[in-house]
């Protein structure tokens, strides 16, 4: 089994500060890390390869320096790094970025072997659009499970794979087939730490290095700025939810009794609905 | 300030500027290098900083951070691989002790002593069943070892000690007292310097196992500096060890001065790791905290402070460098250790101090860290040869002439 997981170089959002006198954000000294949602995509990934077997490819477009993060990865565990880096590639918004990262992914697949599975973290930290995943899905042709909490089943005989998705108000069990993209949700896991000897082997691997000539993009004005349509046309906090909380009165009855009591006053419906259903089963 | 500062360069460009990082330290390690000291902070500051507030207040040492320091590579980190070790430089050792000082002395020391003081000499001084025997297990943290040298009447003047060994039928008997013995009351064994009678009252090392009769390790109490390490008195109260446990390749001093060398030079990493939280620390609150109607850090009395911080903090740290290239060229002289030890203890030790003054009331609170540094370096500037006697050692060197005594 192959497995590629995208990851994405940023700032460490929680040690940038704005500067007292000047108010403008303090960039200096501000440490770069994996995007925290890519590390439970990566988790989750090493532990489809531990279980099912197979190798794990991380792979970034970034300036050069986004090789610290590649091995990173690699300390905690991932097989091979793919580092796509080119001046062309400066500037993309989420449109060029799933150009880049799907023609870097066939070309993964041509070199090292078709993967059968693609992890995304659900967003990064600085854009936090949640498109690069599903843009990426579609650009490839695959299948994609979006805010994955958890990977039920893997069955590689019969190529499919079920997961657990959170979807506002319960959690959806749903399975497809292979190769699919996925996207992980926060704290589905805890990602597993390297000791010496694996930040040692990660010093001594050689990331893979690719310009866009190399990964094979053909057409340059697909890339970077010049491939970027998007124009940030306003940025707003967005508006609160109206919905406000109920205080239900239970001195008179138990508070259970006393909250169902005022679900089937406010949903009339709710009681005969639920009656229907009972008498299904 | 938005942008990082430039500077004019000979050939006309402008060179980045990083006050974390004046003389681009980072640019002078090895990749490898780099991912030790990486994996070391990760771990710090995930596992150990969130516990040690607690652990100092309680006075206590967690006793599984050394089975996850082990675990990590942590111990005994330029011990061969064959011997559970992760076989690396001494630049690495140093920069693992930088990133777990960073958080406390007392968790440094605790991975100095295993490494310096107890996996050294067995792996130095040691036979090759005794290596087999104590180091893996050492390595993984599963055993715990400590080092006898200090006396309760003999500190800076190791040769004035009373322990004693006395030949008996197949091995020796230990009788005399070691006092500040890091580790010593959770030990599975100690590596004890006594004279021995046997070898014309050379002083010679001795391995004694928890569990033989005679030894004991009573805690230190009431101590107010390094309280998340343990410290105890080892007692040897006749206990007779095998012939199997002498350390056979050392006789005299030497024996336990070169594992102090090794340590000294861990110190003189680790206290940087200190100070720099302490600038850090000093450098935010300053920033944050606003009097009459601006920040402290807009200040110049703030300024200079800072300054004088980052300065003393940059020097040590290209001093350590250096000095641990020679260490792994093998051309690292003692009186160099000397003077990162020293220099850099007390350094750290006043960066501490003003770290905490600049933090006004709050810098009092276990809860701004800077008044623990300074506490921890206080005994930090005393142990492993105090300021003085390296000034002894530093001042003999300059002049030929002995003023210890």
């Amino acid at each position: 089994m192959h497995i590629v997981v995208c990851i994405k170089q940023v700032p460490d959002s929680a040690q940038i500060r704005v500067h007292p006198v000047t108010n403008t954000i303090m960039r200096q000294g501000v440490p770069t890390i994996i995007n925290p949602y890519d590390l439970f995509a990566l988790e989750a990934a090493l532990a489809l390869r531990d279980q099912h077997g197979g190798e794990v490819t991380v792979l970034t477009m970034g300036p050069p320096s986004a090789a610290d993060s590649l091995r990173k990865a690699l300390t905690f565990g991932a097989d091979r790094a793919v580092l796509l880096t080119d001046r062309f590639f400066a500037g993309a918004d989420t449109l060029a970025t799933t150009y880049a990262l799907a023609t870097a992914i066939r070309k993964i697949g041509e070199t090292f072997g078709a993967p059968d599975l693609v992890f995304t973290g659900k967003q990064t930290i600085d854009g936090d659009t949640a498109q690069v995943g599903p843009g990426v899905a579609k650009r490839l042709g695959l299948l994609q499970l979006t805010y994955v909490a958890k990977i039920s089943a893997l069955d590689l005989d019969n190529k499919t794979i079920e997961a657990e998705r959170r979807s506002e108000g319960g959690v959806q069990i749903l399975q497809t087939r292979l190769p699919c993209l996925i996207t992980m949700l926060e704290a589905t896991n805890e990602i597993r730490r390297g000791g010496m000897a694996d930040a040692l082997r990660a010093a001594r691997a050689e990331v893979v290095t690719w310009s866009a000539k190399d990964a094979g993009v053909e057409d340059i004005t697909k890339c970077g700025l010049r491939g970027s349509p998007t124009i940030v046309k306003r940025v707003f906090a967005p508006q609160a939810r109206a919905e406000k909380a109920t205080m239900v009165d239970f001195s008179d009855t138990p508070p259970a009794d006393a909250l169902i009591a005022e679900l089937f006053k406010r949903q009339p419906k709710l009681e005969t609905e639920l009656a229907t259903l009972a008498r299904g089963y | 300030m938005g942008e990082p500062a430039k500077a004019e360069t000979a050939s006309g460009q402008k060179a980045a500027f990083d006050w974390a990082d004046p003389f681009r330290f980072n640019d002078q390690l090895t990749e490898e290098e780099r991912m030790v000291r990486d994996t070391a902070r990760d771990y710090a500051q995930e596992k150990l900083l969130p516990r040690v507030t607690s652990a100092y207040l309680d006075e206590r040492f967690d006793r599984e951070i050394m089975n996850e320091m082990g675990e990590l590579g942590l111990l005994g980190v330029t011990i061969p691989e064959t011997y559970g070790g992760a076989g690396l430089g001494y630049v690495s050792y140093g920069l693992a002790a930088r990133e777990v000082e960073r958080v406390d002395s007392g968790y440094r020391s605790a991975m100095s002593v295993q490494s310096s003081l107890v996996m050294h000499p067995i792996y130095a001084y040691g036979d090759e069943a005794q290596r087999k025997k104590y180091l893996p297990k050492l390595a993984s943290g599963e055993w715990v070892g400590c080092f006898g040298l200090t006396e309760p009447d003999a500190g800076s003047d190791p040769a004035g000690m009373r322990t004693r060994a006395e030949k008996i039928d197949g091995g020796y008997r230990l009788t005399g007292a070691k006092m500040w013995i890091t580790n010593s009351p959770i030990a599975d064994l100690a590596v004890v310097w006594a004279k021995s009678a046997a070898h014309g009252d050379a002083i010679r090392g001795f391995v004694v196992e928890r569990g033989m009769k005679g030894f004991s390790t009573p805690k230190i109490e009431k101590k107010l500096s390094l309280r998340a390490s343990i410290t105890g008195e080892i007692v040897l109260e006749g206990v007779e060890i095998p012939e199997a446990n002498l350390l056979p390749n050392v006789a005299g001093l030497k024996g336990p001065f070169g594992c102090l060398n090794r340590a000294r030079y861990g110190i003189g990493w680790g206290v940087i790791g200190a100070a720099e939280a302490c600038l850090d620390a000093a450098r935010q609150y300053t920033l944050d905290r606003k009097q009459f109607g601006r920040p402290l850090a807009a200040t110049q009395l703030v300024q200079k402070k800072l300054a004088d911080m980052s300065t003393d903090i940059a020097f040590g740290l290209q001093a350590c460098l250096r000095a641990g290239r020679l260490f792994d060229e093998g051309q690292l002289a003692p009186e160099t250790i000397s003077y990162i030890k020293r220099n850099n203890c007390g350094k750290a030790l006043d960066i501490a101090r003003v770290a905490r003054d600049m933090h006004g009331g709050n810098g009092i609170s276990a809860e701004f860290h800077v008044i623990r540094h300074a506490a921890n370096l206080e005994t930090v500037n005393t142990y492993e040869g105090t300021h003085d006697i390296h000034a002894l050692i530093i001042g003999r060197a300059i002049t030929g002439i002995q003023a210890f005594f």
